[in-house]
């Protein structure tokens, strides 16, 4: 039954939000992580996603064409989580304990303000899943009383 | 025909919840990816539904006595949403856009549910004669 599958969907979909958040989080938290050479510095991470496409496939032979059943999607995937290539930002601080022997600190290519913007949008997005769950409820559960 | 046949009362309902619940399903689907790039936001076209329910057949224009006959069969696709406005990602999805069409949806099932229930309640009601 496709309503039951609408659960599903919205599932992934909050699976993914709540992971974009998490890494939002870590991108916050790491925003002041200083290390004195490029490869040790965090950079900023972000979630992949992709569409979920249908795990089977039906051919329409006729017509040579998916059956419209498999064109539908079946939610979202994390496909991974990937590094920003943005540079980092490079301070003069030579008091640092950090400071290498130029006197520069490498500090995370954090950006808060869009890290920010991105937790309200995933908090946002993550709020629209559930209502599209709720929703998608209430319908199975009034279709459990028909003839009553 | 007498009206008190299943298939002659319970009318265009029956189909009519199906396919309100899978296209709950498409719309659930486009709001769990509007994050996602380079996605597309996709629907059912209803008026295509309900003229062939389904199916339609083209045939091939014949302008010659010696031309091949024939018909292709198009079966029911899914549609693309034409967007309102271009996103930098590539993503069609327009939030508030498929929440009303999800609410809607939701709205017209349970509206389809609604007939369906009061059409059973009428079978209840001629089966016991009261």
């Amino acid at each position: 039954m496709s309503l039951t599958n609408v659960f599903n969907i919205a599932g992934t979909g909050m699976n993914a939000q709540s992971i974009r958040l998490n890494t939002t989080a870590s991108n916050i938290a790491n925003a002041q992580t200083v290390s004195s050479s490029i490869e040790d510095t965090y950079k900023a991470r972000k979630p992949w996603f992709q569409v979920l496409e249908k795990q089977w496939k039906d051919v329409d032979k006729l017509n040579r064409k998916l059956d419209v059943r498999s064109q539908m999607g079946d939610g979202v995937k994390v496909s991974g989580i990937v590094e920003s290539n943005a540079p980092l930002q490079k301070r003069f601080e030579p008091q640092h304990p950090m400071a290498d022997e130029e006197g520069y600190v490498m500090y995370p290519n954090v950006n808060v303000v869009e890290e920010m913007t991105d937790m309200m949008s995933s908090s946002r997005s993550y709020q629209m899943n559930v209502e599209v769950m709720k929703t998608a409820k209430q319908m199975l559960q009034r279709t459990l009383t028909l003839g009553q | 025909m007498s009206a008190l046949g299943f298939k002659n009362s319970l009318g265009i309902h029956q189909n009519t919840l199906q396919l309100r619940a899978a296209r709950a399903e498409v719309i659930a689907n486009n709001l769990a990816n509007s994050d996602t790039p380079n996605f597309k936001a996709r629907d059912f076209d209803f008026n295509q539904i309900l003229e062939g329910q389904s199916k339609r057949s083209l045939s091939m224009q014949v302008t010659d006595e010696s031309h091949q006959r024939g018909t292709v069969d198009t079966d029911m696709d899914l549609m693309f949403r034409n967007p309102y406005q271009p996103s930098i990602d590539g993503n069609t999805v327009d939030t508030q856009m498929e929440q009303a069409s999800y609410t809607d949806n939701a709205l017209r099932y349970n509206s389809s549910f609604q007939f369906l229930n009061s059409k059973f309640n009428g079978l209840k009601g001629a089966i016991k004669g009261q």
